[in-house]
């Protein structure tokens, strides 16, 4: 890898400018367990690398408003390690831990995962489902997207030229919510989601759900939120009739393609299956989150 | 060629300066310009752990790391792990318990089995089986290497009472 510059800016607007001025080859380095990995097998052109560890805000997980904010930089292993949030939002914790082995772990970031804009990037679904956004910096200053917003095709991000994921704010959690995510692999550890399923909802004091979001990766050139998923669980206390629905519209939304993992109809079928468990799940939890 | 960068950081805890490539890893590096032959590149990809040490107090696979991204930062690797010419618990263990046949996975293997006990000295079988997942051998099977591994974290577990 010969021809790559690096910097470590400690602001922002510095990182901003110097990716707006590095050109089309110019790359925010987080974790790199993607970046590196493509530069190593000459898939990407070497250029400037911007490393966003050194700004204070890109590392670190902070509450705030009731909800939190994780630098975009903060590898898996510091979100494992944070008890509040895992006890707010265990689904986003266990989906980013999903990614890799311990030692990647050790580097790799959410924003990484999303801005890398794989269909089957695992933190995603957990972090659509669970209605995240994201802080964006450029050369114009900052703005607010969706995280479901930012990949637009595998590979491909809505981001302008200079700008890049600051932060990833989770919204406050109401009382009696829960969220889970599963994904299938042939294997137990370390391979690429075959299915990815996240399920984020929030029930009364009855136990009926209120509000349902549904997201499922690997399925589609983006990840999915389903809504008509979501919907199906509204209303109901998460039974045999409505997981039957969600299952039917999970289903539904598939628009897969066929592989080495899997093909059409397999995907299609396990979308609806991991949807109906994830559910399942996150109900279980968000009963015991009084 | 892009212009050298120089580097200081702290390697098993002593000082180090070298001038690297901004687009070398760390791994190169650490074979290359620190002449630490022990970490191994086995894929250069993420998959294998024979690269593995530690960065700042977390397990890494240094060939997805920048040596650049090591300045100020502390650095972690095999050849830190016996004290002099005293094999630590888990070296010991290995020999043992014949946890290694080539050995090329061997000191990645260790140092990932360290920075395990360092945050859980009492791990479960199966713990210790999924935080090793990363660390790839052809040759022992992976069972004399997690019987190694236990036996080191109950000999760990003496010493420490
Ligand atoms: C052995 C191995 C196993 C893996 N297993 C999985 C797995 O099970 N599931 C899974 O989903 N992925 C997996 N991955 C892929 C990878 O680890 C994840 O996608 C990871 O989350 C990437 O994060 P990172 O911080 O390392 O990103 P980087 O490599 O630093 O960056 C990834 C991409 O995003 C860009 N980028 C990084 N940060 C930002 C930012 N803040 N703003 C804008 N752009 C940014 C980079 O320029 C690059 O294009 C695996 C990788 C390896 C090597
Ligand atoms: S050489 Fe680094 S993981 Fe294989
Ligand atoms: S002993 Fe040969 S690879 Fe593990």
């Amino acid at each position: 890898m010969s021809h790559v510059e690096f910097i470590a800016p400690t602001k922002p607007e510095q990182a901003a400018a110097a990716l707006l001025a590095g050109g089309a080859h110019a790359r925010p380095l987080s974790g790199g367990t993607d970046l590196l990995v493509q530069l190593r097998s000459g898939r990407l052109p070497p250029g400037l690398i911007v490393d966003l560890k050194r700004i204070p805000e890109a590392i670190g997980i902070r509450q705030e408003g009731g909800g939190f904010v994780i630098g975009a930089a903060t590898p898996g292993a510091a979100l494992s390690e944070h008890r509040a949030l895992g006890l707010a939002w265990p689904g986003v914790v266990e989906a980013a831990n999903l990614i890799g082995s311990t030692q990647v772990q050790g580097r790799a970031s959410m924003a990484g995962n999303l801005c890398n804009a794989s269909p089957a990037a695992d933190s995603v679904p957990a972090l659509v489902a669970a209605r995240a956004t994201c802080v964006i910096v450029g050369p114009g200053g900052r703005r607010t997207a969706p995280v479901g917003s930012i990949a637009i095709g595998p590979g491909r991000t809505s981001l302008a030229p200079g700008e890049f994921v600051l932060e990833i704010h989770l919204p406050p959690r109401p009382a009696r919510s829960g969220d889970a995510y599963l994904r299938l692999i042939p294997r137990t550890e370390m391979d690429i989601a075959v299915v990815g399923a996240g399920v984020n909802l929030t029930l009364d004091g009855d136990g009926v759900v209120t509000e349902a979001h549904v997201a499922l990766g690997a399925v589609a050139p983006t990840v999915l939120l389903v809504a008509d998923a979501g919907a199906a669980l509204i209303g109901t206390k998460a039974d045999e009739a409505a997981l039957a629905a969600l299952d039917a519209a999970a289903r539904a939304a598939c628009n897969p393609i066929s592989d080495k993992r899997g093909t059409i109809e397999y995907r299609t079928k396990i979308a609806g299956v991991l949807a109906r468990r994830a559910a399942t799940i996150a109900y279980g939890r968000a009963e015991k989150r009084a | 060629m892009s212009k050298r960068q120089h580097i200081s950081a702290v390697v098993n805890g002593d000082p180090v300066d070298f001038l690297t490539d901004p687009g070398a890893t760390l791994l190169d590096a650490l074979r290359d310009d620190l002449g630490l032959t022990g970490s191994k590149e086995g894929c250069g990809s993420g998959d294998c752990g024979a690269c593995s040490v530690i960065l700042d107090g977390r397990l890494v696979c240094s060939c997805l790391v920048l040596a650049v991204e090591a300045e100020g930062r502390r650095v972690e690797t095999i050849e830190g792990m016996a004290d002099g010419s005293k094999l630590h618990p888990l070296q010991q263990k290995f020999l043992e318990h014949a946890a290694l046949q080539c050995g090329f996975c061997t000191p990645g293997l260790l140092v990932a089995a360290k920075a395990l006990l360092d945050v859980n000295p009492d791990p479960t079988e199966s713990e210790a089986r999924y935080w090793l997942a990363g660390n790839l051998c052809r040759c022992t099977g992976y069972d004399k290497v997690i019987r190694a591994v236990m036996d080191a974290a109950a000999e760990l577990r003496q010493v420490r009472v």
